[in-house]
């Protein structure tokens, strides 16, 4: 049970159950789809810049837990930053979920994505955590094709 | 081995060689459980409960001892060398493909086809039987719980020809609509092709009434048996299918091979699927002659080991008796229906009258993810995803569900802790 309670913690169930920033956006400069074909992930990631800056980020869509959270603490986290910063952060996020299990996370700059360590021990849950951020990206880049994490 | 029946689930077994296994009647499901070597591990620190059976069955031991006694003594290629293993090993490949026939009640061996699965035995009807006899504006009937293996390879029929794929629609509980079914069957109707029992829903289709319909109009039906083959005991002859396909690994057997029935005229007229050795009687650059059934469809080197693979399971299954299977599943069905049935938030997918082996669930404000997860870690091995059938969750617009699935070996027990796994699960997500 404390293993689940590491994977599900409260600010990552509280993220799931209200999702922040949830919601279209008519404004958006980018958008983009990304899908896990394995459970169904479905999360749509808009996007309005002001030159290099993140003016507004919003989702909407339908995922797990995981999945969700993860969309809705990235848009919280990305509101305002720059261009370079939220690559910069995706970067540091990605390394997180992906790093060993057995040491201790590095948490220099991450801030609350800490939440999503305990993700590294099941590593079928990596995908989920990080499809948002991959969908961000590829928003930012006008891919038309959905992001597909398979 | 030898079983006889003497009523409905009451088995007496004379062989001493499997006396050993200590089955008794009627259904002693914990001696059954003792011949898969793979149910005595613990997973997270828990007793595996395996309840994932119609993604792919657990191998009994004696399979097991089949594939390595075929690679420490036989192995050798089979119907060309005149050495003694490559006799023994076309012997005993031969003599599978009789048990087979047998299996399934065929007329002749020659109606039985090996190839690697049921996705491979339905993409060679498509094109072998399905190019020849579908042309421009034609039309395909599937159903709508079709899983993506007998759907696909129509669709690529269809976009080859300009032909239609049609669907005959379901209602909430995952039934069939027979009265659109018998509205499809047109001129146009080529091939009608039809899931036997469902792998998301467990529904089992009323195939045989299906059948007839459509051989009043003459149009062909393929069946897919790939859910039925480790539940029902099948004869293709009183089903009266065209075709009939099945795949191993489910039924228990090893993974990599799968059976296609084809009736006798119709294979015969067929082109081969794919060319090769084996294939042929002769060839020259200038024409080649092709092999006789069934071998004009088993070009290249055949998988031999796996195929005694499933000899071995096929006896192994009748020796349980399926009757006594029957049953068994059943009852385990009717109980975790009931017990799921009665936890909070729950709501089963997939409610015909008539099913087995697969109980299809959602649990409110869970994703079936999140829940597959946290049920992991009690060791309990569940299906969650879409299952290989979008259309089915399309029809419900759910992304996916929980999919718990039985097999022989497994127990109300195991049910049990599955229920009580989703209170942890709830547990979690209060």
């Amino acid at each position: 049970m404390d293993e689940l309670r590491e994977l599900y913690q409260e600010m990552i169930l509280d993220h799931h159950k209200n999702p922040r920033n949830f919601h279209g956006m008519d404004a958006a400069s980018h958008a983009a789809e990304g899908y896990n074909p394995l459970c169904g992930d479905k999360v749509t990631v808009y996007l309005q810049l002001d030159r290099d800056t993140i003016k507004d980020i919003s989702f909407e869509g339908s995922g797990c837990a995981i999945c969700t959270a993860s969309t809705s603490v990235m848009t919280e986290l990305l509101q305002g930053k720059t261009l370079s910063e939220a690559e910069a952060l995706f970067g540091r996020f990605r390394a997180l979920v992906t790093s060993d299990p057995g040491e201790k996370p590095d948490q220099a700059g991450l801030g609350k994505l800490v939440i999503f360590a305990g993700v590294r021990e099941y590593p079928i849950r990596i995908k989920c955590a990080t499809l948002p951020w991959h969908t961000m990206q590829a928003a930012l880049e006008d891919k038309s094709e959905t992001v597909s994490t398979e | 081995m030898t079983a006889h029946l003497l009523k409905k689930g009451t088995i007496v077994r004379t062989n001493p060689a499997t006396e050993q296994h200590g089955h008794s009647s009627p259904y002693d499901v914990f001696a059954i459980r003792k011949d898969f070597p793979i149910l005595r591990q613990k997973v997270y620190g828990k007793p595996l409960i395996y309840l994932d059976n119609a993604a792919t069955a657990q191998k009994p031991q004696v399979v097991i001892d089949t594939l390595r006694r075929y690679y420490e003594r036989t192995n050798s290629n089979v119907h060309r060398g005149v050495h003694a293993l490559s006799q023994r090993a076309t012997e005993e490949f031969e003599n599978t493909r009789e048990k087979i026939r047998d299996f399934i009640d065929a007329s002749d061996t020659r109606e039985i086809v090996f190839v690697r699965g049921t996705t491979e035995g339905i993409n060679l009807i498509a094109v072998s039987y399905g190019d020849s006899h579908v042309s421009a504006g034609d039309e395909v009937v599937v159903s709508e719980m079709e899983h993506h293996s007998n759907i696909v390879p129509w669709q690529l029929l269809c976009e080859r020809k300009g032909a239609h794929l049609k669907v005959i629609p379901m209602n909430d509980d995952g039934e069939l609509l027979i009265d659109e079914y018998a509205k499809l069957l047109t001129p146009k109707t080529k091939i009608v092709s039809l899931v036997y029992v469902s792998n998301s829903l467990g529904t089992i289709n009323p195939v045989k009434q299906m059948i007839e319909m459509a051989h009043k109009k003459g149009i062909c039906v393929v069946i897919d048996g790939a859910q039925a083959a480790p539940h029902l005991a099948v004869s293709v002859r009183e089903l009266d299918c065209d075709f009939y396909v099945f795949s191993s690994h489910k039924m228990y057997g090893p993974m990599g091979v799968g059976v296609v029935y084809g009736k006798q005229e119709l294979l015969e007229k067929m082109p081969p699927y794919q060319g090769g050795g084996d294939m042929i009687k002769s060839v020259t650059f200038a024409k080649t002659i092709y092999n006789t059934l069934p071998f004009k469809f088993e070009a290249g080197t055949p998988n031999v080991g796996d195929v005694l693979g499933l000899g071995a399971v096929v006896d192994y299954l009748q020796h349980i008796g399926y009757p006594a299977i029957a049953e068994h599943e059943r009852d385990l069905l009717e109980y975790a229906t009931a017990r799921l049935s009665t936890v909070d938030g729950i709501r089963l997918i997939g409610t015909a009258k008539d099913k087995l082996g697969v109980v299809s669930f959602v649990l409110d404000g869970v994703h079936p993810h999140d829940l597959g997860t946290i049920v992991d870690r009690e060791g309990i091995a569940i299906r969650t995803g879409h299952h290989c059938t979008q259309p089915i969750m399309q029809h419900y617009n759910l992304p996916a569900t929980s999919r718990a699935s039985f097999g022989i070996y497994n127990t109300r027990d195991e049910v049990d802790a599955l229920v009580a796994s989703i209170d942890k699960v709830k547990e979690v997500f209060k």
